[in-house]
């Protein structure tokens, strides 16, 4: 089964690579959305570093939109997900590896790149480790919540508004705790309370979404 | 191919009721075929036909009735089943990115047999790829891509085959070399169920028809 999976997550890193341009769009409109900030507020201004971190939190979210509705299109559209749902394989499994390749090409490169648009916000040393901690811990639960709203709607012609409306407020959560982190380590508190908190919607998600992702799949191919 | 030839298998429709929205396609559809049988659908355009072998798959549940495997239901015995399943659909499951070969290697990584790199590349050129191995297959023709789909059956180690119109832009060669896989998997006591509006002339193997209307 773990040559199924692999085979699978290789594939998605391989396409994914060999759309270089798709795969670069959202992580520029997350940089260009952060860094317009800065430049329509004034830099010496005490608000930037105030809102920095719920910024870049939202930046983040978008981003992760933008991204979202790749993760089944083509292989909706091509058949190929008929066939990944008629592999003798358990199909959470294999949703989880297409979630999991997901993650590591656009929630990864967000994570990086955070440190430096935390400096163009000014903000302390602290709140830009707190910044990348919660992202880290964030984005994968973004990638996997978002895959629900997607397989949900990958059958609609126009899925693309009504993903977001399913989608962001179920990322509420995650965005209280990850920006309230990133806020209370600029005031030398400690952090460990919202982060065990996004700890364990992580662990949530991760052990219930593959579920819903599986059923939501066969039901956009009914 | 490693096929058992012991044991003989049944894929049963039992009172079948489909629909398409609100528009009922067909009801009270029984059939039952065994190993070594072809079953070919026929019917007009909107008759149904790709819905009843998405439902043979199990992609789509019927309204009513219920479809057997080996005398168990295809829902309850999934795993097994599927195990035993190679479905060619409308969509021929190609990643245009990806050369033929590396879709043929994605399909088998995703079946349960374990057909090595020779075996795949000895398939595409059985089903006359020779020299698009390495090709994207978005620089292949739509006959090509139907074929990178068709190679599936030379390697798969499946029993059951449901193929949705495989004589579509395919060749006379092709289509020639089509019907001897199919005559060869009939003899090798597999079964077949295929929608085609061509008649079929194989020269060894049961054939039953199935009209929609």
């Amino acid at each position: 089964m773990y040559s199924a999976l692999f085979s699978l997550l290789k594939r998605d890193l391989m396409l994914a690579f060999r759309h270089r341009s798709e795969l670069m769009n959202p992580l520029i409109f997350f940089l260009i959305v952060v860094s317009l900030f800065p430049m329509g507020l004034n830099p010496q201004s005490q608000v930037l570093p105030m809102m920095g971190a719920a910024v870049i939190w939202v930046a983040a979210l978008l981003a992760a939109m933008l991204s979202l509705d790749n993760m089944f299109r083509s292989d909706f559209d091509d058949g190929t997900l008929e066939q990944i749902v008629l592999s003798p394989w358990p199909l959470p499994a294999m949703v989880l590896m297409k979630v999991l390749a997901h993650w590591l090409v656009s929630g990864i490169p967000l994570v990086l790149l955070s440190p430096l648009l935390g400096v163009m916000f000014n903000l302390p040393a602290e709140s830009i480790g707190a910044l990348v901690l919660t992202l880290l811990i964030g984005t994968p639960v973004l990638s996997l919540i978002g895959a629900i709203g997607v397989a949900l709607t990958v059958g609609l012609r126009r899925g693309g508004v009504l993903l977001s409306l399913l989608v962001l407020p179920l990322y509420i959560p995650i965005l209280i705790f990850g920006a309230g982190s990133v806020w209370d380590a600029s005031l030398g508190a400690s952090i460990n309370g919202p982060l065990l908190f996004m700890g364990a919607i992580l662990v949530l998600t991760l052990t219930l979404a593959p579920f819903a992702i599986a059923s939501a799949v066969r039901i956009s191919l009914e | 191919m490693t096929l058992t030839l012991t044991d003989s298998l049944l894929l049963e429709a039992h009172q079948l009721r489909c629909e398409r929205g609100e528009r009922l396609l067909f009801e009270s559809l029984s059939f039952r075929i065994a190993s070594g049988q072809l079953l070919q659908i026929e019917g007009a355009n909107g008759s149904g036909k790709t819905t009843l072998l998405r439902t043979l798959c199990g992609l789509s549940p019927p309204a009513e009735g219920k479809i057997t495997w080996c005398n168990e239901n295809i829902q309850d015995s999934s795993q097994e089943y599927l195990t035993q399943l190679t479905y060619v659909g409308h969509h021929p499951g190609i990643k245009l990115d990806l050369t033929a070969l590396e879709n043929l290697r994605f399909a088998q990584d995703m079946s349960r047999s374990t057909v090595t790199d020779p075996a795949l590349l000895h398939a595409l050129e059985r089903i006359g790829l020779f020299g698009f191995e390495y090709v994207p297959c978005r620089h292949l023709s739509a006959g090509q891509r139907r074929r990178v789909a068709l190679a599936r059956l030379l390697v798969a180690d499946t029993r059951l085959w449901i193929l949705d119109e495989p004589f579509t832009a395919i060749d006379r060669a092709g289509t020639q070399m089509l019907t001897q896989l199919l005559t060869q998997h009939l003899h090798n006591k597999g079964l077949v169920v295929l929608t085609s509006h061509q008649p079929i002339e194989l020269t060894d193997g049961d054939i039953t028809r199935l009209v929609l209307h």
